[in-house]
């Protein structure tokens, strides 16, 4: 028995250095560092808190406020109606939400629209739209349609039920989403970075600002502070309406969809139409303007101050691979841990795996340059971008691959134990195939996160380990039209390989994507 | 020779089994008789080694097992619900124990044990594509490809329906026969234990209450009890 647990240990010993290394003590070094600087309090820190908290604040609840009225139409179309391309419409509206940041920022850029918070509410908006869609249609899909027909029997009329029988229902998935869209926006950095200009910034952005541009790192701790707690504020309300999901006798195991009669049927075509010819609005038009140069030929030529773009496409696909080798066999080590026998540490270890994130991925970055100089300086290494990427991305490995786990039957393993197999060999013959598709697609997804992320490496990126989204940000930070150009070519190019990714998971069909 | 005494497991503060002593000669057939929640598949698991018992002691031919790990007693046990492996064929899932123990013609046991059990060509079969009584005859050949010294069978017919049963009560005898095993086998149903036992040990609520042949104890039943659960 003393074996088997010293083994068991050795594999929780992996994600615990790596999140504890990389993650915990980083944040550690945060907190100690803001911490000391509030103490002192300097002048203007107080207005200057303020200004940037409130802007953070009320720009994420009215960006959640919008994107609810956004979705709405869209979500009560495919929520209780089948229609011809009505899969499509739930693959397309989820585009923009997969698409990084960096890409939606450009996208907006190029409709002629910076410098100003209708563009910031707007990329919000088109970015987050799928997760009210997938999240509050799930729910509602499933909702018993004999609680509707009771209702109406006893006399109420359509906008009563939806009123007091459906809207009651939903409020889990409506928390749900709310409080995610919130997140998103609450750190949103690269949308608010590329779009705000200097006039406007989330705390996200200002701590950039602060850390890099200004040097002022104790400010940029004390403000990653503040976002901490919003971020837990957020996760907290999150959680508990997780717990708190509708009774389980309200739902049909299946889906309960109608093909949509009389007036509803317009109402069902004019949602989903107008829904997705809005959103195709920015793509369109940032395809169309990168074309309108030869600005794809100039990604392959050098220049003087960015070196050759198109190098960061390599740069991207290297840190990319090294990212999702790292998450993965950081992530299902993790999940075999969660699923594990030990109920307190797996309980441990699934919250705090799921830290890195709620936290923003600027904090991860920031956390990398004011920690990582003990016990060696890791600072200057290219391995720190793989790694922060790797943090990013664990969480979704996890959240593939424990459901998997869950999913065998405890007398698979025990039968194989009895067969001759050691604890050892059972992970390598049983766990290991079983939950390799699910793995493959959380690999896939921690890929897609490492193309994308932007956050973290702005931080730790180098002049010549320029990923594409930093690239991106440097030609878009630069004067002229050649180098907007170029910006919006490479932003199209992330999109391409980041849309070929997600469609090859989509294929594999394993979870649903976007599914939280 | 298996021989368990003085017995006691507990689960999460619970106990499940309370001073269990049975004794198995070799090539003798037990089988564990009580109605269920009685600790019947616990006595399994802790003879497995799936479970570790607080007090008491388990020994195969005189040394105790107790210490050692699951996978290193060489016992077979073939589980209620028969848990084959999802993601293998009938061949690996049969071959799965050979395997682990590094035996050399893996392939032709395999075919032997899948026509000790009248599946001669299921081999390269999905196990997702059996019906409830090839299952449980796949599972039964796993158990015994890799000739285990002791055989557990949990409920062996247990998730069948009752006419493939009655079949099946004595195939699975006269498969446990013909390879002289030593097993154990627990079952909720009488006519099923007697048939497919030497010797019945009766359970009840977490001890063993009387053993014998189904005759010997319906002639002195210890108590009440006994009398009207083999009625």
């Amino acid at each position: 028995m003393r074996r088997i647990r010293w083994g068991w240990a050795s594999v929780a010993a992996v994600p615990a250095l790596f999140i504890g290394y990389f993650f915990a003590y980083p944040l550690v070094r945060i907190l100690a560092l803001g911490l000391s600087e509030l103490s002192i309090g300097a002048s203007g820190l107080e207005a200057r808190l303020l200004r940037v908290g409130w802007f953070t604040l009320w720009q994420a609840v009215v960006s959640t406020i919008l994107t609810f009225l956004v979705a709405a139409p869209l979500t009560w179309a495919v929520s209780s109606h089948e229609f011809r391309g009505r899969r499509l419409a739930m693959a397309l509206v989820t585009v923009p939400f997969v698409l990084p940041t960096v890409v939606v920022g450009t996208a907006f850029v190029s409709l002629g629209w910076r410098d100003s918070i209708g563009a910031i509410l707007a990329a919000h908006v088109f970015f987050n739209v799928a997760v009210v869609v997938r999240t509050v249609s799930t729910l509602w899909s499933r909702i018993d349609p004999r609680l509707h027909e009771a209702a109406r029997v006893l006399g109420a009329s359509e906008w009563q039920v939806f009123r007091r029988i459906t809207l009651p229902l939903l409020r889990p998935a409506i928390a749900a989403a709310a409080s995610i869209v919130f997140l998103f926006t609450f750190t949103s950095f690269g949308i608010v970075l590329i779009l705000g200009g200097l006039r406007y910034a989330t705390l996200e952005v200002e701590i950039f600002r602060q850390a890099v541009n200004l040097f002022d790192l104790p400010l940029a701790a004390t403000l990653a502070i503040v976002q901490l707690v919003g971020v837990s504020a957020a996760l907290y309300f999150y959680s508990r309406y997780q717990e708190r999901t509708a009774s389980e006798w309200t739902l049909e195991s299946g889906s309960n969809l109608s093909r949509p009669k009389g007036i509803a049927r317009f109402g069902v075509a004019a949602a989903t139409i107008g829904t997705l010819a809005v959103l195709a609005i920015p793509l369109s038009v940032l395809i169309r303007r990168s074309m309108s140069g030869s600005f794809y030929p100039s990604l392959l030529e050098t220049d003087r101050v960015v070196g050759t773009p198109v190098s960061a496409v390599w740069n991207s696909l290297v840190f990319a691979s090294v990212a999702m080798v790292l998450a993965t066999v950081v992530g299902v080590m993790a999940s075999a841990v969660i699923t594990g026998r030990s109920g307190q540490l797996s309980r441990w270890f699934d919250l705090t795996l799921m830290l890195p994130l709620g936290t923003s991925a600027v904090t991860i970055g920031f956390g990398f340059i004011v920690a990582l100089d003990w016990p060696v300086d890791l600072r200057a290494t290219i391995w720190l971008i793989p790694i922060a990427h790797a943090l990013v991305a664990v969480p979704f490995v996890v959240r593939t691959t424990v459901p998997t786990l869950r999913s065998v039957p405890r007398e698979v393993r025990e039968a194989a134990s009895v067969l001759g197999a050691s604890p050892l060999r059972v992970w390598r013959e049983i766990d290991l195939p079983i939950v390799s598709r699910a793995t493959l697609v959380g690999a896939a997804f921690a890929f897609v996160i490492s193309l994308g992320e932007f956050g973290a490496t702005s931080f730790i990126a180098r002049p010549n380990t320029a990923t594409i989204p930093t690239m991106i940000f440097r030609l878009l930070s630069r004067p002229g039209e050649t180098s907007f150009g170029m910006a919006m070519a490479m932003s199209v190019v992330l999109a391409v390989i980041t849309a070929g990714v997600v469609l090859a998971i989509d294929r594999a069909r394993v979870g649903e994507l976007g599914a939280f | 020779m298996l021989s368990v005494k003085g017995v006691k497991v507990e689960i999460e503060g619970k106990t499940i089994l309370e001073d269990v002593s049975l004794e198995v000669a070799d090539g003798e057939i037990v089988a564990v008789l009580g109605p269920s929640g009685s600790g019947k598949s616990t006595l399994l698991r802790a003879i497995a080694g799936l479970v570790g018992p607080t007090t008491g002691d388990i020994k195969w031919n005189g040394r105790s097992v107790v210490d050692v790990p699951t996978h290193r007693r060489g016992f077979g046990l073939m589980f209620q619900g028969f848990a084959l492996f999802p993601h293998m064929t009938v061949a690996a899932n049969v071959g799965f124990g050979l395997k682990m123990a590094g035996d050399p013609e893996v392939e032709r046991r395999v075919s032997e044990a899948l026509s000790w059990v009248g599946l001669d060509d299921f081999g390269p079969r999905k196990v997702d594509s059996l019906s409830g009584g090839e299952q449980q005859r796949v599972a039964l050949a796993r158990t015994l490809a890799p000739q285990p010294d002791l055989v557990m069978l949990d409920e062996p017919l247990g998730a069948l329906d009752r006419n493939l049963r009655q079949r099946l009560v004595a195939d699975t005898r006269q498969v446990l026969e013909e390879r002289k095993v030593t097993a154990v086998v627990v079952t909720h149903d009488r006519d099923e234990a007697s048939a497919m036992s030497d010797r019945l040990a009766l359970m009840r609520e977490g001890t063993i209450v009387q053993t014998g042949t189904l005759e010997s104890i319906l002639g002195t039943p210890r108590d009440g009890w006994v009398e009207s659960f083999l009625k």
